[in-house]
């Protein structure tokens, strides 16, 4: 395995005495996106072949996987700085339901404007993720156990409190909501190319994604997250505030639950308690799928990104493929055992011609 | 499309997605002239989306048309209407939507009907289809298969009924509860909802042998689903109160039928959903081949009353896959 430095230096200083002797090939290869890039391009090269001529190559087909890549990808990419810092989050798909519910509570029922409404669920977002970071950090348990625990907790909380307030587990009505006008176009509005609707929370995760990469190899926090991840003993050793870290980190991630909450109460004008089941599952498979460890201290926003695209493609494109649904879970199961054994042969092979 | 053209596409796309690559041509439009997409919110593990399924594929044998069947893994509206508009990018001849979640999924259908794509509904959302502009909706209206459902009940003698909720969030399912409870409290008794999850039958049980021991007023259970009915006759069982506790269910399985048999279960309430697979590609085949309409804007598959009178005819086509 690389050190996140040297890592980082590659693409820094190329040039770099230490990496004489290595193409350019294996320097491309040994980047943690490639499988997913490689994986990507042969994801749709397979549609376009198997599926081109009923919609799956049309600017709607484009649009429809796009938008669902954009809703994972918001998560990936998250998820990818925690997973790289070493920690996983399950919680996030109950987050996902919690600041949905919250956000339609407050407007729908208690009739608050949209934004501070939305300002509340950001805020009880972050304290979950708060609270998940606190917990791994102060027990030292796994946070695979924690955050288990609280995807139950949290879930549970939203269905008994929705159910007590409104004796419902659906709200809906959010079109009628003060400020619903401008958020919808910020969150769910759709920009019409050529016919087709491409939903703005695609900018969303191009955004997220440039900006997660940014702070990856271009900051010291990025590095911290590496560290953090890698060893971390040794980045203790080295003063880095592992604590603040990684509390950090599962703040993100719950804020960027809570983003993917707010796109989908306002696209589809309401909330339901449900919402979010399985997007824990779908957001590690996305960044694992894009060459991140399960182990931490190695991976990329990038990878995280292409993961969530084939993700989206392979969810939409079976539509298109004329498959029953009944075997989208084969796919997708069979996909992240394919991405994971293609990522650990191109590292393993840019690994050997580096000697 | 048939279970080995299936297993190909899915070598196909294994090999494919493993970046070795393979020519294949097309087998999208092999055959049949008309095709037609049915996006439900039935997971395929449910044996009643099962019967569904049977229903739209002997539609697509029987009229020689080619049926997509999809569905989200789990209860998630904003997949499905993802799903739904997956589909119609596809430009398919016609397309069959449940509708659960009216304001969730209106964009999409609405979409739909927009591209010029011919809707029809089934299932669930009688009560919204024809403002979205679907053609016609197949099924059974909720709250009327609910109340018939409580009045038997009453008639039977229960007085304290437990509502078993076995998919949190579904607008139909919480239609037959209010059905049920008001059926029940116009004949003076009281209903308390009970929600469980249907992916978690044991964690059901537990939970439904707790609500009943916790207050001994409780005879009688209505089950809103064979999901939600199995761990119920489980657990009045394992607290050895068979008879004292009456328990009926919406909608039919191999188990429901055999308790109906033996007289555990006093009656399942039939909304006979191999219809709502079958007729909307019947329906939509008319519409497109010929311009027929039905004038009804539903039309009613259920209720119906499945009790130890008719159970046994109802057995021999359960085997069959198609009650």
């Amino acid at each position: 395995m690389t050190s996140p430095r040297a890592d980082r230096e590659i693409a820094v200083a190329a040039d770099d005495d230490r990496l004489l002797g290595s193409s350019a090939t294996s320097r491309l290869l040994i980047r943690p996106e490639m499988g997913a890039f490689v994986g990507a391009a042969a994801i749709w090269l397979y549609f376009a072949i198997v599926a081109g001529d009923s919609g799956f190559l049309t600017l709607g087909g484009t649009a429809s996987y796009l938008e669902v890549s954009a809703q994972l990808g918001i998560l990936a990419v998250a998820v990818a700085l925690l997973m790289i810092g070493g920690e996983f989050d399950l919680s996030i798909g109950s987050v996902i339901g919690a600041a949905g519910m919250i956000l339609a509570l407050l407007t729908v029922n208690y009739s608050w404007n949209i934004w501070p409404a939305i300002l509340i669920a950001a805020i009880a977002s972050l304290a979950i993720g708060f609270l998940n970071g606190l917990l791994v950090v102060r027990t030292g348990l796994p946070s695979f156990i924690i955050t288990l625990a609280t995807l139950f907790i949290i879930r549970g909380l939203t269905i008994a409190i929705t159910r007590l307030v409104t004796g419902r587990t659906q709200l809906g009505g959010m079109r009628d909501v003060a400020g619903y006008e401008l958020a919808q176009t910020l969150f769910a509005s759709r920009i019409q190319i050529g016919g087709a609707g491409f939903s703005v929370s695609i900018l969303w995760w191009v955004g997220l994604t440039i900006l997660a990469t940014w702070i990856l190899l271009r900051t010291p926090f990025g590095n911290w997250i590496f560290g953090v991840g890698g060893n971390e003993q040794a980045a203790r050793n080295l003063g880095v505030p592992v604590v603040r870290v990684k509390i950090t980190l599962f703040m993100l991630t719950s804020l960027a639950g809570c983003l993917v909450a707010v796109i989908q109460v306002i696209g589809s004008t309401g909330a339901d308690v449900l919402r979010g089941q399985q997007q824990e599952f779908y957001a590690i498979i996305a960044v694992v799928i894009g060459g991140t460890l399960l182990t931490g201290g190695y991976g990329s926003a990038i990878g995280a990104a292409l993961g969530a695209l084939i993700f989206g493609m392979v969810r939409q494109g079976i539509v298109y493929a004329g498959v029953d649904a009944d075997w989208f879970q084969v796919f997708l199961g069979g996909m992240l055992l394919i991405a994971v054994l293609i990522n650990r042969f191109v590292r393993n092979r840019a690994m050997e011609s580096r000697r | 499309m048939t279970r080995h053209v299936r297993c190909l596409l899915l070598a196909w796309m294994l090999i494919a997605s493993s970046g070795i690559g393979l020519t294949t041509t097309a087998i999208a439009q092999e055959g049949e002239d008309l095709r037609f997409i049915v996006v439900s919110h039935g997971q395929a593990s449910d044996p009643f989306w099962s019967v569904v399924q049977r229903g739209t594929d002997a539609a697509a044998t029987d009229l020689g048309v080619t049926v997509e069947y999809q569905a989200p893994t789990t209860y998630n509206m904003v997949e499905m209407s993802q799903l739904i508009d997956a589909a119609v990018a596809s430009e398919p001849d016609g397309l069959v939507v449940s509708i659960p979640d009216a304001e969730a999924l209106s964009p999409a259908i609405e979409g739909a009907v927009a591209a010029g794509i011919p809707v029809v509904s089934m299932n669930s959302g009688s009560d919204v289809a024809a403002e979205l502009g679907v053609l016609v909706h197949v099924g059974q209206t909720e709250y009327e298969a609910g109340f018939g459902g409580g009045e038997r009940m009453a008639e039977a003698g229960v007085t304290n009924a437990i509502c078993l909720i076995q998919e949190a969030g579904n607008a139909g399912l919480e239609a037959r509860c209010a059905g049920f409870t008001d059926a029940m409290t116009e004949a003076g008794g009281t209903v308390e909802q009970l929600v469980i999850d249907l992916n978690n039958p044991t964690e059901g049980q537990q939970r439904i042998e707790a609500a009943f021991t916790a207050s001994d007023d409780v005879n009688g259970i209505m089950a809103l689903g064979p999901t939600g009915a199995l761990p119920a006759l489980q657990a009045i069982e394992a607290a050895g109160r068979t008879g004292e506790v009456q328990i009926a269910t919406f909608d039919l399985s191999p188990e429901v039928l055999t308790a109906i048999q033996d007289g555990t279960m006093l009656f399942a309430i039939d909304q006979q959903q191999f219809m709502q697979g079958y007729l909307p590609i019947v329906l939509l085949k008319l519409y497109v081949t010929n311009a027929n309409t039905i004038a009804n804007p539903i039309l009613m598959t259920g209720p119906g009353f499945v009790t130890a009178e008719n159970v046994d005819q109802v057995i021999e086509l359960t085997e069959e896959g198609t009650r």
